[in-house]
C-alpha cells in the first residue's frame, strides 16, 4: 500500500485495522499494532515524504500474527542506537515514535542506510 | 474545509470527537479551540474521545497542547470517554497526557469542570475577605 499523504493514514490504519479482525486479535492487542503502526507511517510521511507499506498476515508454527513492513527512500537515519532512545527526535516531536513503537510489538527491526532510505518491519501476533 | 464542531454550552466548550482524525484535521482543531476561548471567554474545555479508536503520539500531542493553550488561556481541560484499549496503548507508548484531566465519561467531566471552576471562585472570594480584613 503506498502512503504519499496524510490523508492515506486513516484508510491504512483502517487496512491494519481489517487484518487483524480477520486473524482474531485482540481488541487491546489491535490498538497497539494499529497505533504502532501510525506512528511508523506518520514517521515515513515526516521524514521521507512517504513510502509503501506491506500488510502480511504471517504464521509461525502455532503462531499467527500480523507483519507490516515499511519501506522509504527517504535520507534515512544516521545513528540508529539514537533514534530508539526515549525523548530524542530530530524532528519537533516527542521523541516516542521509534522506541513507544517497539514496546507496542512483539518484533521490531529497523535497517537504515544514509541517502537510500529506511525499512521497517514489525510483527504483532494475535496472543502476543 | 472539513472541520471538529465545538459546542458551548454555559461556560464550557464541548467538543465530540466523532471520527478518525487526520493531522490537519487534528491541527485546526487545537487552532479552532483557542480562538474559541479567547471569543467566549470559556472556563473549561471538554473533548469526548469515546469514538477515537487510536490515540498515537500526534494526537497525544495534540490534546496535551490543548489543555497547556487553554491553561495560559484561563481554562481547564478535561478528556473524557477513553478507551481501555486506547488508555493501555497510550501508557506503553510513553505518552502521559500531562495537562489535562480525565474523566471517565461526559456526565463525570462536566462535575469535574465545574468544581474547578467554582473552587477557583471561592479561593478568589477568600483572597477579597482577607483583602478587606487587612
Amino acid at each position: 500500500m503506498k502512503i504519499e499523504k496524510e490523508q492515506d493514514v486513516v484508510p491504512f490504519r483502517n487496512r491494519v485495522k481489517e487484518y487483524a479482525v480477520k486473524i482474531g486479535m485482540s481488541l487491546v492487542n489491535q490498538t497497539k499494532l494499529i497505533t504502532a503502526a501510525s506512528e511508523l507511517v506518520r514517521n515515513m510521511l515526516k521524514y521521507a515524504n512517504g513510502g509503501v507499506v506491506l500488510i502480511e498476515a504471517i504464521n509461525q508454527g502455532r503462531d499467527v500474527g500480523i507483519r507490516l513492513t515499511f519501506q522509504d527512500k527517504g535520507p534515512g537515519i544516521k545513528d540508529i542506537a539514537m533514534a530508539m532512545k526515549d525523548g530524542y527526535s530530530t524532528g519537533k516531536s516527542l521523541g516516542l515514535g521509534l522506541p513507544g513503537t517497539k514496546r507496542l510489538v512483539n518484533e521490531f527491526d529497523i535497517k537504515s542506510t544514509v541517502g537510500e532510505g529506511t525499512t521497517v518491519s514489525i510483527i504483532k501476533w494475535k496472543n502476543g | 474545509m472539513d472541520r471538529i464542531p465545538i459546542l458551548r454550552m454555559g461556560h464550557f466548550l464541548l467538543v465530540t470527537i466523532q471520527i478518525d482524525l487526520y493531522d490537519r484535521l487534528a491541527t485546526n482543531l487545537e487552532t479552532d479551540l483557542v480562538q474559541m476561548v479567547n471569543k467566549t471567554g470559556a472556563k473549561g474545555v471538554l473533548i469526548d474521545i469515546s469514538a477515537l479508536s487510536i490515540v498515537d503520539s500526534f494526537m497525544g500531542r495534540i490534546l496535551g497542547n490543548i489543555g497547556s493553550m487553554s491553561k495560559i488561556m484561563d481554562a481547564e481541560t478535561v478528556v473524557v470517554g477513553m478507551q481501555p484499549a486506547v488508555a493501555i496503548t497510550l501508557i506503553e507508548l510513553g505518552l502521559e497526557l500531562k495537562g489535562v484531566h480525565t474523566a471517565l465519561n461526559v456526565e463525570k467531566g462536566m462535575t469535574l469542570l465545574q468544581e474547578k471552576i467554582t473552587s477557583y471562585d471561592e479561593e478568589l472570594l477568600d483572597n477579597e475577605d482577607h483583602s478587606e480584613q487587612g
